[in-house]
């Protein structure tokens, strides 16, 4: 096995007792992003030089004892959408082709005071606007699955590479699924915390009221650990909670006797595909035959909570994206006429045709005479959708369903059609609209060979009790990594793209 | 014009609150810093950042809504106003809509037409602009975030003022208020007040409101004044010539004293407010609105009252005294320290007023410190030095703000005390001046004035008149 | 489709949202926002008569900072990344007419 098959605690735990280092781990982690990325694209920016400066430098800290975290001198990758001081920042947008913030996310700050080695940055769909990770504007990322597929959006690089062992594991943000569906197409766990639970200082904003950080990695103990580390109340983000039960390794335990499991009826109906829906119910029956009691029932107003979602997400959105004007930073037309003519064009010309749909929509739902038809009602349904679930877990410690109705498409197959593409965050949406937590835990392969994902879903604030069903079902079966994880002995030259590295950062007008 | 006509005008007062810092970010509100050199990721509107509202900035709300009798929203939240300008670098100004911190207030002001109540309709939290400065020399503008995010509050009133004057007296007294307060030291030229006039005209009787617009860029009372009085002039014209006034917004160029208006196919007017998701809700508890009523400082009427009272000032200076807090503020300070409050009342009415309007400034202006006056007073008191030189001491304390005492040594001013020498210098001037005493001799009494003044004149003004006075008449009467 | 969006609803957007959309753009704009408003119209099947509007989540109410100047002079850093500066300034396109 190699070293790169470890999960990220495993390796902390071997860094620790000095059988490996920081400094190896970061470096075979680089040979297979080298290896890799030329035919799965899942970073936008690799900091090779960073990465290695890094390693050392903690790998020394470990050695006297100064940091002694789970997860200290673990390689990490991050999604491009959060901020990393020094280091380039796209959101995979060509507005901000050449964005390098000068201060880093909350969220990030923790992973590195906790001994973190960070890569690079990873690919995603433009603005976190999409399903599939297509809607990058420095190329789609590729399923390590089946490199004909999607790897799912809009955390795709993020969780491809952990699928890939590019990293160790990575963080992604979730608006309406997208940690939990990537997740779901990339066979990884990844975990979307209650709102407010890790900062998002630093996350560049797409829907403010429903974006969360959360982990992507190999199994639920990763998840818990990474995701205890970037648990922390910050004062720069007005709507982080503070919170006292943020021990979630204490949740790792192998027993659901007793919990109680709903399954909505709503998520098994007509869309979900037949292989998908049979791997979901045989992951209810394992918790079942390890003592969970798990039942049917009917969650309600399900359908309601895609069009609610699309205009209280576009419309936050038209707003957050309004300051990528070609004046404080990123890009501006190279010709214009005068100053609403350069917004206009350094915004058409620097956004993709997905962002632009969804700032149209967004700008039309509040706009005079809209707001209350649209943006209004579609608050009052956030409203109902809320007390839906506030009532299912009166009588459940933990909902069950699968993370996508599907497994993953093939590239091109979605973009084409929006809202077919929309359609398809139906059962991990309303978790957003509601501030849930929710994970995705990998409990099949279809008959494509493609993973499908199980989504379980907690009360506000009971994070712990998806991690403990979680961790009790994983016990069941063991983590599968896709083909393309081992197959670099000797990197085959011919298949390195020369420009694999720091590509982001080279990225210019003319190419982009 | 053979028709009657009234105008009909409502404000919008935007003032910037005395606040340390920002209204979300710990970014310091001081005037005059080199360009962008007090931001923030967050007053930069940097991808990522996030607000956090300053406390003290719905401290300050709310005591300018309990001074002008406005009720409490006790639940109030922030909205986005959706813009493009490069002033604005989120492209969105964070703002109060839906559920402002203050609501249906008035204030009474008076004018020659007498008293009346002006109705505050809401008063709201929101963020200021950067500055735009035009480059003389590129075809562009320049950005100075140093601004962007001071907090500032908006006093929209009731269309409830129908001259210049009232729009005036309305200004004055708001500004009044909010300087006791200490939320703001509201100065127009500054910027830190700055008023919109929303005006339209009515026929004299008429029921219904006219096509208002509004006018921006007033930045002195005068200004005010002349762009209603031009506003009026424009719309009665257009009626008179009937045709329809255009509810727009204008700019006041107050160097032409003539407005134009400031639409554009770019400018839609649709703000497209919605909440902002990124700030949560402010609650301001009965308990909270209790401390902040309690903790309200003394206003002006109450102090008028306390200074004819308790310092036994006459209506006049009480009036005079409390017209600035600031000059309340040193007269307090002042009679603190050497009592004498009519002295104090009399220095600041007359020579402190006085020096104001020659150097065309505000009573705020005033730097010196309250002790140096104390000083001063004591020093006449005592009789160190003589009226006269007092006020070229004055003088010298209004503009450097000297400490009086070395400045009466340093320039020798000291009344002098010596009759010997005083005595020496009359006895010389009698013998320069025989005619003088012939003359007081034989009944010619301002012959002595003369003497005295010359008197007064050698010794550069540093003897005691009295003293003068009583050997003068004794040594001519010789 | 129960919502046509005329030339003139895209030409008003493309100036709120400050994007310049091409004819080709313009169509599939049209288009896409009809069908999703269409869409979006799902939600008048519900009642919502009485529902308070819920715009934050969790009723979390008067997070604060203290008025303590915490920033000093990051100039450099706030404007590294502008595409155009000047003497320590934002260079935009004039604003004045």
């Amino acid at each position: 096995m190699s070293l790169l098959d470890l999960t990220a605690v495993e390796l902390g735990r071997k860094i620790k007792a000095g059988e490996v280092t920081a400094v190896q781990a970061t470096r075979e982690t680089l040979a297979q992003m080298k290896a890799l990325e030329s035919t799965l694209n899942c970073y936008v920016t690799i900091d090779e030089e960073g990465a290695k400066a890094r390693a050392e430098a903690v790998q020394k800290k470990i050695e006297t004892g100064e940091l002694a975290g789970p997860l200290a001198g673990v390689p990490v990758a991050i999604k491009d959408n959060m901020c990393t001081e020094g280091l380039l920042t796209t959101c995979s947008s060509k507005i901000l082709y050449n964005f390098v913030p000068t201060y880093t996310a909350e969220a990030v700050t923790n992973l590195e005071k906790a001994g973190a080695v960070i890569l690079g940055k990873t690919n995603m769909d433009e603005f976190a606007m999409g399903s599939t990770t297509e809607t990058s504007a420095f190329g789609e990322t590729k399923n390590p699955w089946n490199t004909a597929h999607v790897p799912g959006g809009s955390s795709g690089g993020s969780c491809a590479a952990v699928a890939a062992n590019e990293c160790f594991y990575a963080l992604g943000s979730d608006t309406g699924g997208s940690i939990r569906q990537p997740s779901s197409f990339c066979g990884v766990t990844g975990i979307k915390p209650t709102y407010g639970t890790v900062s998002r200082y630093g996350l560049i904003a797409y829907g403010s009221s429903l974006d969360q950080i959360g982990p992507i990695a190999k199994d639920v103990t990763d998840c818990a650990t990474i995701l205890e580390i970037i648990s922390t109340y910050d004062g720069k983000d007005s709507t982080s909670l503070k919170r006292e039960d943020t021990d979630f390794t204490s949740a790792l335990v192998d027993d659901v006797k007793g919990m109680r499991i709903g399954i909505p009826k709503d998520y098994l109906g007509d869309g979900l595909n037949a292989e998908v829906k049979k791997a979901i119910l045989d992951a209810a029956e394992v918790l079942a035959s390890k003592g969970a009691i798990v039942e049917e029932f009917d969650l309600s107003l399900v359908e309601y909570a895609i069009p609610a979602y699309y205009v209280i997400a576009s419309a936050e959105a038209s707003s957050n994206l309004s300051r990528f004007d070609g004046v404080k930073y990123g890009y501006r037309a190279r010709e214009y006429e005068g100053l609403h003519n350069m917004y206009k064009k350094s915004r058409s010309e620097g956004f993709g045709p997905e962002v632009k749909r969804r700032i149209m929509l967004g700008s039309f739902v509040l706009s005079s005479g809209y707001y209350d038809a649209y943006y209004l009602k579609a608050l009052r349904t956030k409203a109902l959708i809320k007390q839906a679930f506030v009532r299912a877990f009166e009588k459940y410690d933990v909902i069950l369903g699968p993370a996508a109705p599907t497994t993953a498409p093939k590239l091109g197959e979605s973009l084409s059609d929006p809202l077919q593409m929309y359609l398809g965050d139906i059962y991990t949406i309303s978790v957003n609209l509601a501030g849930l937590p929710g994970m995705t835990v990998p409990c099949g392969i279809d008959a494509q060979g493609l993973p499908i994902g199980l989504q379980l879903i907690g009360d506000c604030f009971r994070e712990k009790n998806i991690i403990r069903a979680g961790y009790a079902f994983e016990r069941s079966r063991s983590y599968q990594a896709p083909a393309i994880a081992h197959s670099i002995g000797t990197p085959d030259p011919a298949r390195v793209r020369t420009d694999a590295f720091g590509k982001g950062g080279r990225v210019n007008e003319q190419t982009v | 014009m053979s028709r009657q006509y009234e105008m009909v005008i409502g404000l919008e007062v935007h003032v910037e609150l005395a606040t340390k810092t920002k209204i979300f970010c710990g970014c310091s509100t001081a005037f005059g810093g080199a360009p962008n050199t007090h931001t923030c990721s967050v007053c930069t509107g940097m991808p990522g950042s996030l607000p956090v509202l300053n406390r003290q900035v719905v401290e300050y709300a709310l005591a300018v809504g309990l001074a002008t009798n406005c009720g409490i929203n006790q639940y109030c939240k922030f909205d986005r106003k959706n813009y493009f300008y490069p002033d604005n670098p989120q492209n969105y100004q964070i703002s109060q809509l839906y559920l402002p911190i203050c609501h249906d207030g008035w204030v009474e002001i008076e004018t020659a037409a007498g008293k009346k109540k002006v109705r505050i309709h809401e008063i709201h939290m929101e963020e200021d602009a950067g500055k735009l400065i035009h480059d003389e020399w590129g075809d562009c503008s320049l950005v100075d975030y140093n601004r962007s995010g001071v907090p500032l509050i908006e006093i929209v009133s009731e269309p409830d003022m129908r001259s210049a004057d009232e729009v005036i007296a309305y200004l004055e007294k708001l500004r009044m208020t909010i300087q006791y307060l200490g939320a703001s030291d509201c100065k127009l030229q500054e910027g830190s007040m700055r008023a919109d006039v929303n005006l339209s005209v009515r026929e004299a009787g008429a029921t219904e409101f006219g096509t208002r617009t509004e006018m921006k860029n007033l930045n002195s009372f005068k200004a005010i004044a002349r762009a209603i009085e031009g506003e009026r002039t424009r719309q009665i014209e257009l009626l008179e010539d009937g045709k329809k006034v255009v509810q727009e917004t204008r700019r006041w160029d107050d160097n032409k004293e003539s407005s134009h208006a400031m639409r554009s196919k770019e400018d839609a007017q649709d703000y497209r407010y919605f909440p902002d998701p990124d700030l949560v809700p402010v609650m301001i508890s009965d308990a909270w609105l209790e401390r902040v009523r309690a903790a309200q400082p003394e206003l002006r009427p109450e102090k008028m009252a306390r200074y004819q009272e308790e310092y036994g000032l006459p209506l006049y200076d009480a009036d005079i005294l409390t017209g600035s807090k600031h000059l309340a503020d040193i007269f307090e300070e002042t009679v603190a320290q050497c009592g004498r409050p009519k002295d104090v009342s009399n220095w600041l009415m007359t020579d402190a007023m006085r020096l104001l309007k020659e150097a065309e400034k505000d009573p705020e202006d005033l730097d010196f410190t309250p002790a140096n006056l104390a000083k001063l007073i004591d020093l006449v008191e005592k009789n160190v030095i003589n009226r006269t030189v007092a006020r070229s001491v004055f003088e010298a304390i209004f503009r450097d703000d000297v400490d009086p005492e070395v400045y009466v040594e340093e320039h020798g001013l000291k009344v002098v005390n010596d009759e010997g020498a005083v005595r020496q210098t009359i006895e010389e001037l009698l013998l320069k001046n025989p005619q003088s005493v012939v003359d007081y001799k034989a009944g010619k009494k301002k012959a002595m004035g003369f003497i005295v003044g010359q008197t007064m004149r050698a010794m550069k003004g540093k003897a005691d008149p009295a003293v003068v006075n009583r050997l003068v008449e004794e040594m001519m009467s010789r | 489709m129960a919502n046509i969006i005329s030339d003139e609803t895209i030409e008003y957007v493309g100036i709120l949202a400050k994007l310049e959309l091409s004819e080709a753009e313009k169509e599939d704009a049209k288009k896409d926002m009809g069908r999703m408003l269409d869409y979006i119209d799902k939600l008048n099947e519900l009642d919502t008569g009485g529902v308070e509007p819920m715009s934050h989540v969790f009723p979390v109410n008067n997070v604060f900072r203290e008025d303590v100047v915490t920033n000093g002079d990051d100039r450099e850093n706030m404007i590294r990344n502008a595409p155009e500066k000047k003497d320590g300034q934002f260079v935009a396109p004039k604003t004045v007419e």
